[in-house]
Formats: C-alpha cells, structure tokens, sequence
C-alpha cells in the first residue's frame, strides 16, 4: 500500500517536466524578446518624431504668436496645456515644433555622419594600405580639434539654418563614426570566415555587404542611436548659446535658454515650466535612445541565442 | 578519367616582408598532382605547409608577400593572377576547407544562407535550385535533419556539423581540386575520423583531386597516394604513400612518425619528442635546416645545405645521410587510432 502513494506523486512530477520539455521545445530558440521598456521607449521616440513631422496638421495655436488674451507664464492648465512663456505663447506648441529641430538635426547629422564616415570607413578598414592610413591620420586630426568650437565658429560665419546646421554636425560626427566603423571592420576583415568567403570567390562588395556588414551592423545601430542622442545634446548646447536655429522658431535648446532667464526670477517673474517640459522631453528622448540602442545591441548578437 | 595532370607547382617561393627583414616561408616547393589523386602535405607547425597551400590558392596578401616561381592549375598560370582572374576558378574549379570550423562559418548568416550564396553567383542557380542543391549537399555530408540546420545559425551547430557545413559549401560548386587544410584541427578523434573518411568518399564519388595539409602522418598514411614532408619551407622528402612508409630516408620524416603514438604499444610508453625549436625563418641555419636537431647529423650537414633528389622512381630526398634499408624504419600507424 505504501508502494501506491510512492509512485503517483512521482509520475505527476515526471508528466510536468514533459509539459515544461514540451513547451520549451515549442518556443523557437532564435526568438528573443525586447521587453517592454524597450518598446516603451520606441514608442517615445516615435511618437516624438510624429508629432515633430506632423506639428501643421495638429490642432496647435501658433507657437511663435503669443495669445494676448491669457495670462503670461501661466502653469499647466486647460487653456494651454503645459502653460505659456513671458510672451504669452503656448509652450506644449513651442514644445512640439522644437522636436522638429532636435529630430531633423539628431537622426539627419547621424545619417550624414554615417554615409561620410562609415562607408569609407568599412573600404579602407578592408582594404588597408596607404589611403587607410591617410584616412585614419585625417580622422585622428579632426578629432583632435575640439568639436564644440570649430562647429560655433563655422556656424557664426556660415549662418544659422537648419540644414547648414545639420550638415556641420553630421561632418564633424563623421570621423568619430569612421573609426567604430573601422575598428570593428578590422576586427572582422581578417577573420577565416571572410577568407573562406573569398575563396569561394565573392567579390569585395559582396564580401563587405555580406559577410562584414551584418556582423557589424550592431554596433553601427547602437553606436548610430547613441551618435544621435549626442548630436540632439550638442544642438541643444548651440542652441542654448543662441547658435542653432534663429528665434522665434522654437528648439529644445532656444526654450530652454529662454526659461533660464525666468527661474531667477531677473525679469521680475518666475517660470519654472520653461526649464522643466523641454529639459523634460529631451531628457525621455535621449534615455529612449540610449535604450533602444542597448537593447539591439543584445537582440542582434546571435551568438547568444541559446541552444 | 584519372591520371590528366591538374596542378604543376614549379619553384614555388613565398616570402613575407617583416620589420626584421624577409621571412622566407616557402623554398622552392615542386609539386605535380593528377585527377582523382590525393597529396598529402605533412610538417610540424610553422613548416610552411599552410602558406604553401595559401599560396597556390593565391589566397596570401599581395602587399606583404613576394611570390616567385609557378602555380600552373591544367597549363593557366596561378600565381599572381589578378584576383578576377581566379575568382572564376575558385570554387568551380579549386575550393579550400579551412583549418577551422569554429571561425570559418559567418556566424551571422543562416547556413543555407552560406550554402546557396556560391551556387547562386556562380552557377547562375535560382533560388528554389539553389536551395534543392544545398539540402542534397548537407544530406551528402551525413548532417542528420538538413532542413532544419538550413535554417540554423553556426553557433547551432557542434564543431564537427560546421565542418560537415564547410564541407558542403566547398563542395558546392562540384570543384575539381579540393584544398582541405588541415580540416580536422579542433575536432576530437572519432570526429576526425569521420570527417577524413567523408573526404575520401566524396572524393572517390566525384573524381577529385585532393591536397590534404596536416601535421599528423597517421591521418595521411591510409589516405593520400603521395606525401610530401615539409621542414621550414623546404621539401625534405617526397614519395609514394606505400614507399615513404616502407623506406623512409629522412631523419625528420622518421622523428616525425616516432612523435605520434600508436595504438599498438602499451600504455604509458613515451613518446619520442623531437629535440630543439623549428629554425628560426628570418636567420635560416647554414647547411640542412633539419642539422641542429637532427640525431644523425655529421659536420657536413651544419655546412652544406641538401639538395632534393631523386633516388628512386618518385622517391626524393633531402639528406647527405639518409637513413639506410637495413636500418628498419618503424612500423606504419595504424590505419585510424579509433574504427569509424
């Protein structure tokens, strides 16, 4: 009678190690999951950069027009959702027209970053020789200037649009993108697999764009994200020294330079929220960023996939 | 079929610019190979055997290297042909099995991926052909469920599925010469053998001709139908597989067998290691490269340096003093140390 009472528990256990087999074995072993932070913070991101694209059509007031029949550098309220600045205007419109600036110079310098530093990047790391070391002295040289300044004063004598603005930016992030770019190419050029895959008689492109890129398209992603998470930093700090995007036309940066002058209270006033909603929103961007970076970074790297 | 001259190697030196001057890694190598045939190329590490195997390849780096002397693949001249120009045989017409497998798979692309890329560049295959061809390949190289490891990634696979796989994606291409360089590094013993004897089936099946690298002469004794021995660059010896065996003349190739254990002595019997480092390749010793380690080396041999000649139809040598017939050399390894 005892052998009964033995032997049932153990066949339950036995048929819930079969279940946990079983569903493990359904589960495809090469999927992995983002989680939810992650989609979180794309979503951040996008809804950022849809609202900075479609800022006309939103039901906005002018955010350059100051409505003159509500208080000046009202909080928070019905009226104006995140309140008003000293001249009257909306700041949740001022808010959603500067993302445009942050986006447009953040993800547009990055691209030019990487189709400048990159693509030669991945030839001369591949191919070596002299025009390599030319291009990696040059890099080297260019870094050495500190940015900040050569981009202040290119941008006092060339002006201040956005394009121009961008276009500075994206050059001056092109060397430091060349050498990741470089440094992992290098890292891989010399590998067997790139060997194997010539003597099976792939062409240089073909070797480049299918063997070298997809093992380095993760860094380039993360180091991408990041790149334009420091290009949205350094836009603010031109801004906030009045070298971005003339005024009125809102950016992250310009309003923020605006409200400094309003959380002493110098003017007579005080207005906090100024500071606060666009410190704020590019704080969400760029941790968003830096998120999303580090989680592709894992999701691509199938050298981790369990077995 | 057999017996049509495939490869002629001719003089064949390869010498690597270092910061200490040139580096002579290759020394006029001479080599024939017909269809259907397997060479077995034998040394100990950093002989030169697999800068050899490169350089017929035409795989080393033409910035660091100076190649001299002739790869002739059926009378088209190899050696420093512009890589368009080898392109078209590689694969078609020469593949290479590297030494490997745990570095030689893209780890970021699926292996069908790997498999159908040359079949679709070179033969012009579609995607479905290509994709047929690749599941009879993986088939072919006895991978168990070759639809399932089509969609897997390397890391998916043990060392000696990969080099089925590395196999397979030679093969690809049905190539008349197959380069395999030492193909079963890394891999433990029983593997090994399955894998050599996968090579000499297939090479059997399709009328290849095969250069087998290694620094095991157990591996290339069952295998190969002519050895060459390589000893810091040079050729020391070259016979028939049967021949070299049965008489052996060169010291090295001789210390070389007696450094391999045999499954036929008792445990615990030591090995024969042999004495001293291989030479150092930017100073070369004077006279035979082989005399500071050399037990029977006479004062002639630390003067003048060997020449490589043929004492008997196939069997050549370098060596003043070459062990003699009534000097029994040891006994032949046995065919596998593990049955398949």
């Amino acid at each position: 009678m005892s052998s009964v009472s033995l032997t049932n528990p153990t066949h339950e256990a036995f048929a819930d190690i079969k279940d946990e087999i079983e569903a493990e074995e359904a589960a495809d072993p090469t999927k992995k999951k983002l989680g939810f932070l992650f989609w979180l913070c794309i979503g951040w991101i996008i809804l950022v950069a849809l609202a900075a694209t479609f800022a006309n059509l939103l039901p906005l007031p002018n955010p350059n027009l100051g409505n003159y029949n509500s208080v000046q550098n009202a909080g928070p309220g019905w009226g104006h959702l995140l309140g008003t600045d000293d001249l009257y205007r909306d700041i949740f419109s001022r808010l959603v027209y500067g993302a445009r600036v942050s986006i447009v110079v953040g993800f547009g310098g990055a691209i030019i970053g990487l189709v400048v530093g990159g693509i030669p990047a991945m030839i001369s790391a591949y191919r070596r020789g002299r025009i390599d070391t030319a291009l990696n002295t040059g890099s080297y040289i260019v870094l050495a200037f500190p940015a900040i300044v050569a981009v202040i004063a290119i941008v006092s004598f060339w002006g201040k649009s956005l394009f121009k603005i961008t276009l500075i930016i994206g050059l001056f992030a092109a060397p430091l993108i060349f050498r990741v770019v470089r440094a992992s190419t290098l890292s891989y050029a010399t590998r067997d697999f790139v060997l194997a895959a010539k003597a099976l008689g792939a062409s240089d492109t073909r070797i480049l764009s299918r063997e070298i890129l997809p093992n380095i398209m993760p860094t380039i992603v993360s180091f991408g994200l990041i790149a334009v998470a420091t290009i949205v930093v350094l836009e603010g700090s031109l801004a906030f020294l009045g070298l971005s995007v003339p005024p009125p036309t809102p950016s992250w940066g310009n309003m923020l330079n605006e409200g400094s002058t309003l959380l002493t209270g110098a003017k007579g006033q005080t207005n906090p929220w100024l500071v606060i909603f666009p410190a704020g929103a590019m704080f969400l961007l760029l941790i968003s960023l830096n998120v999303v970076a580090d989680k592709l970074r894992a999701y691509f790297d199938v050298s981790e996939i369990k077995l | 079929m057999s017996g049509r001259r495939l490869l002629e190697v001719d003089d064949l030196h390869v010498s690597f610019a270092t910061s200490r001057g040139p580096l002579q890694a290759v020394q006029g190598v001479s080599l024939t190979l017909d269809q259907g045939k397997t060479l077995g190329i034998v040394g100990e590490s950093g002989s030169g055997k697999t800068v050899l195997s490169r350089a017929i390849m035409g795989l080393l780096p033409r910035a660091s290297t100076t190649q001299t002397g002739s790869v002739r693949y059926e009378g088209t001249e190899l050696l420093n042909a512009p890589n368009d120009e080898l392109r078209k045989l590689w694969s078609t017409h020469i593949a290479m099995v590297f030494q490997d497998p745990m570095t030689s798979l893209n780890p970021v692309q699926r292996i069908g991926n790997q498999i159908t890329e040359p079949l679709k560049i070179h033969l012009k295959l579609s995607k479905s052909e290509a994709k047929e061809t690749a599941l009879s390949l993986l088939m072919q190289v006895g991978i168990p469920s070759p639809v399932e490891r089509y969609e897997a990634y390397p890391a998916q696979l043990s060392g000696g599925m990969r080099q089925r796989v590395m196999i397979a994606i030679a093969l690809a291409c049905a190539p008349r010469l197959l380069m395999a360089d030492e193909p079963t590094t890394g891999l433990d013993v029983t593997v090994q053998a399955q894998i050599l004897d996968l090579l000499g089936q297939l090479q059997r099946d399709r009328d290849m001709a095969m250069i087998l690298v290694t620094h095991d002469l157990g591996v290339v004794a069952t295998r190969t139908d002519e050895i060459i021995v390589m000893y810091a660059g040079n050729v020391v010896e070259r016979a028939p597989t049967n021949v070299l065996f049965k008489s052996m003349a060169m010291p090295y190739t001789e210390a070389l067998l007696k450094s391999t254990p045999r499954i036929g002595e008792p445990s615990h019997t030591r090995l024969t290691a042999i004495e001293g480092r291989p030479p150092d390749l930017l100073n070369p010793p004077s006279g035979c490269p082989f005399s500071p380690r050399c037990p029977y080396a006479q004062d002639k041999c630390h003067v003048d340096k060997p020449p490589l000649v043929e004492a008997s139809a196939g069997h050549s040598y370098a060596c003043w003093f070459p062990l003699t017939a009534n000097e029994p050399a040891p006994p032949a390894p046995e065919p596998d140390p593990v049955p398949a």
